[in-house]
């Protein structure tokens, strides 16, 4: 099998074991997310367990994986690299936050919903995908990348 | 919640990291979703990302039909609100350079500052939308 055959395999079976987490958890369901948020309503720690589930996991993945020479099919590691803490990332965090709490969703379980709820996928993908290029002309702009 | 709902989100979040370490191990590459969407959209490489949304989407939609009444499909939520959200996601992550995925998982289990900066922003920011969305103005469900 060729290096482009497998990297396809591998990206396709982790990214069902992604979505499998995310639909077993009920990220899917973007009120869970937003009842998360909601401290002073009907809480639901839920979307907290996930990230502590997650970072359980990853935390000591990490450490294993990266301090391997190199990847099992890519020749390196493309980590990234940006440590600048600035108005930008704190900004586009807020912008992102607002959206994120305003209607429960973030890009991961957006995806994942894409069939059963194609109508709310469609009302706030759309505008999404708008949303990365507008970002880019921005960054374009005012930070001149 | 119930104790099965507590199974079921720190299974799901250990399939998460799971994905997440695989893709470091297998590919060298970070899990941020919206990255991987931009990527797929106007990047190189392009490939793989759209096999791992492919493979997310389809794995997604086959748990919601097996599992009926495990998701709940929302139907009642605002169109505007909706669309005003999704507007300030796509432009808050391309500002921030990641979402929940890329700097709450990824960027965490690398120790890296910016995106403990970021999550804590985007946490926070999510809390008190939350409040004045729902709870002041009365505007979402």
């Amino acid at each position: 099998m060729s290096a482009q055959s497998k990297k396809i395999l591998w990206a396709g079976v982790l990214g069902a074991l992604f979505g499998l987490g995310l639909a077993m958890s009920k990220m899917l369901d973007p009120q869970v997310a937003l009842d998360f948020f909601d401290l002073s309503g009907h809480f639901n720690p839920m979307l907290g367990l996930v990230f502590v589930g997650a970072l359980a996991v990853s935390l000591v993945g990490y450490r294993i994986a990266t301090n391997r020479p190199k990847p099992l099919i890519e020749n390196r590691f493309h980590i990234p690299t940006n440590t600048t803490i600035d108005k930008r990332l704190v900004i586009g965090a807020a912008l992102f936050g607002i959206g994120w709490g305003l209607a429960g969703y973030c890009p991961a379980p957006l995806v994942g919903t894409v069939f059963f709820n194609w109508k709310e996928a469609l009302i706030f993908g759309v505008p999404m995908v708008a949303g990365f290029w507008i970002g880019k002309r921005l960054v374009k702009r005012f930070w001149g990348t | 919640m119930s104790q099965g709902g507590i199974v079921y989100a720190l299974a799901g979040g250990a399939l998460i990291g799971l994905s997440t370490v695989g893709l470091m191990l297998a590919l060298g590459r970070v899990a941020g979703l919206s990255g991987i969407m931009k990527a797929a959209l106007w990047g190189s490489d392009r490939a793989w990302r759209i096999a791992f949304l492919a493979g997310l989407v389809v794995a997604a939609t086959i748990y919601f039909y097996t599992h009926p009444g495990h998701i709940q499909v929302r139907t009642n939520f605002p169109a505007g609100w909706l669309a005003l959200a999704g507007l300030l996601v796509g432009i808050g992550v391309t500002l921030g350079n990641g979402c929940t995925s890329g700097h709450g998982i990824c960027g965490l289990s690398r120790f890296s500052v910016r995106s403990l900066v970021a999550t804590l922003t985007f946490f926070s920011v999510a809390l008190l939308t939350r409040y004045v969305a729902h709870h002041v103005l009365g505007i979402v469900p």
